[in-house]
């Protein structure tokens, strides 16, 4: 299903909960509502299922407005954050409320069940109650129970908030496989960056209520537009006067600018280790922390303490030794503008004017 | 010392409950099964069973209806705003609040023969006061809040996600509240029955005050054990007691089986 939102507002009383929030979605594609708690994503997505009515702004489906549209009527398929399973109903029965609300034939139900009951694997279970069932379980039947009516699509709540972390990764890649097989539109609330990055094709970045930036995961992450966008994706430190740094100098020119460092824009390392030795300076090992699959360093240069992680392989650091630091990029930010700023003395020391 | 309050405990529970309880029982029998139906036999005691009876029926029927619709509408409605339905949540508890006698005379002021509504009614034909609706109103004033309290915690706590979940899968309203709300509310709404019926039938002073306590016309149960014992009929007194307290003892043990039920 196509989507279409322009000019999304909601309010509730005093509370601005959405403000002005556009876009649209392409039929088939699985799109991450991402953004902290309480920044308006839940909204958005109830305001979508009809849960909600929006202030103001429309939203459309297949180039129909749907604003007026009862949830019943919309063709969508709702996960809540607590799967919101009929605790009274077996798995069966939840599977089959949809379907039977339609007034579907027996078996007609018992076909489409049986289904589903095997693409999500709970075969075996359509008698037990959801309180016999696990986490893992009782979101599966929550996602058996939306699809059942065949939906245009999906909506999901933080889909994977109640399941403890080692079953999460797999239900996502589950989730994100048999989303692909079905080919149905989705769109999923979460706050957790990992998740949006892993799951979804394309992001949305939800904060007050704002959409601060949309794209694919790849693209907000090499290219944040905004400076919430920029510390929200990904580890980053923020440096107050990054024209201290060597390469950075040129910064100076803006005043007030401020910069945004990722770990992995950051190396360090001895002298011989880097191809461009003069583009690297000195700076002391201030911390180290185990990271179970790697290093993370506290490196200070000046005054500037850096955070940036190393590989086991490496040679083992110590706290106080002195290190070659190599910072290639950074984000530069000023209260109204923002752009990436590559070290300049990575660039060929000499470069060939024409 | 804490075998005292062991003691003290159980002594206060038998001279409550358990005294009384064997001395209605033993009162009643004292000529034996013939005095005790003779006594229960009477017109006056038939007809007093019949009226609590009626009251007790129609006003379980009215109340659950009114109060689980109630219920909804305070845990709910959130088109009303939430100051409204604060205030209309805690003016459901003023009969709790309200001594009964003065809730029974605040129907007599209000639909009493000498107001402007009570006589409006009266030149109907339909006399409120002193005759049957007044005493179901009075008896409806002091059971409101019952299903209520039984339900609307029962409602908070399932929360509004199931009957969304069900929305969202097609269900209209009235779907959604048989197939989803009413197997979870089902077993508070039993509960709120069983205490709207054990109060309905022993609700003594707001009914006194509108009834008029008439013989053979007005009296229900409880005003006519009152009455027995103002005539010194300790015998007839006990024995409509007991009926009451038997059917009450039934009731209770129906609430706990009711409760567990819920539990689960």
């Amino acid at each position: 299903m196509h989507i279409e939102v322009t000019q999304l507002n909601k309010q509730f009383g005093e509370f601005h909960a959405v403000q002005d929030v556009s876009f649209s979605i392409e039929k088939g594609r699985l799109i991450g509502l991402l953004g902290p708690s309480g920044g308006g994503k839940t909204s958005i997505l109830r305001m979508l299922a009809g849960l909600e009515t929006p202030t103001s702004g429309d939203i459309v489906f297949h180039g129909k407005r749907v604003n007026d549209l009862p949830p019943q009527e919309r063709g969508i398929g709702f996960v809540f954050q607590n799967y919101a399973l009929f605790k009274h109903m077996t798995v069966f029965e939840n599977i089959a409320f949809g379907l039977k609300v339609k007034k579907q034939s027996k078996e007609q139900i018992r076909e489409r069940v049986t289904t589903l009951v095997e693409l999500t694997g709970l075969k075996g279970f359509e008698h037990r109650l959801p309180h016999q069932l696990s986490g893992g379980q009782r979101q599966r039947v929550a996602f058996a129970r939306a699809l059942a009516p065949e939906p245009q699509l999906l909506l999901l709540d933080e889909p994977f908030a109640a399941i403890d972390a080692k079953i999460r990764q797999e239900l996502r890649t589950w989730l994100k496989e048999m989303i692909e097989r079905l080919g149905i539109t989705s769109i999923f609330v979460t706050h957790d960056q990992d998740e949006a990055i892993e799951v979804a094709d394309e992001i949305m970045i939800i904060n007050k209520g704002k959409l601060e930036q949309k794209g694919s995961p790849w693209d907000i992450y090499k290219s944040p537009q905004t400076q919430f966008v920029a510390s929200f994706i990904g580890e980053s430190t923020i440096v107050e006067d990054i024209s201290k740094l060597k390469g950075f100098e040129a910064a100076s020119a803006h005043p007030g600018v401020k910069a945004l460092i990722r770990p992995e824009y950051i190396e360090i390392g001895k002298l011989h280790e880097f191809k461009i030795a003069s583009a690297t300076e000195p700076g002391r090992i201030k911390q180290l922390h185990f990271r179970g699959s790697e290093w993370m360093v506290e490196v200070t240069v000046g005054d500037i303490t850096l955070i940036t992680y190393r590989s086991l392989e490496k040679d083992i650091l110590q706290p106080g030794e002195e290190i070659n630091v190599l910072v290639h990029r950074a984000y530069l930010f000023t209260n109204d503008e923002s752009w990436i700023m590559e070290n300049r003395l990575k660039e060929d020391p000499m470069p060939v004017h024409i | 010392m804490k075998k005292l309050w062991i003691t003290l405990t159980y002594a206060v529970f038998t001279i409550l409950i358990i005294i009384p309880l064997v001395r209605i029982f033993i009162g009643s029998w004292e000529e034996g099964w013939g005095g005790f139906v003779e006594a229960i036999t009477r017109p006056q005691s038939l007809h007093a069973l019949y009226m609590t009876g009626i009251i007790v029926v129609t006003v379980t029927i009215i109340n659950t209806l009114f109060g689980v619709m109630l219920a909804l509408y305070l845990v709910r409605a959130t088109w009303l705003s939430k100051r409204l339905r604060q205030l209309l949540n805690s003016i459901v508890d003023l009969p709790f609040a309200v001594s009964p006698v003065i809730g029974g005379l605040m129907i007599v002021l209000l639909l009493g023969p000498n107001t402007i509504i009570g006589s409006f009614f009266g030149d109907l034909g339909f006399k409120v006061v002193y005759a049957l609706p007044g005493m179901i109103l009075a008896t409806l004033f002091v059971t409101f809040p019952l299903m209520i309290r039984e339900v609307m915690p029962v409602l908070q706590e399932i929360g509004t996600q199931q009957e969304e979940a069900s929305s969202t899968l097609g269900a209209y309203p009235f779907y959604t509240f048989w197939k989803v709300t009413w197997p979870s509310i089902r077993w508070g709404v039993i509960y709120g029955v069983v205490l709207t019926v054990a109060r309905s039938m022993g609700e003594f002073g707001a009914v006194l005050v509108v009834s008029g306590n008439i013989m053979n016309k007005t009296q229900t149960a409880t005003t006519l054990v009152y009455q027995d014992v103002e005539n010194f009929n300790v015998l007839a007194a006990n024995s409509v007691a007991l009926v009451l307290a038997a059917v009450s003892f039934g009731l209770l043990l129906l609430m706990e089986w009711a409760k567990k039920r819920r539990e689960h």
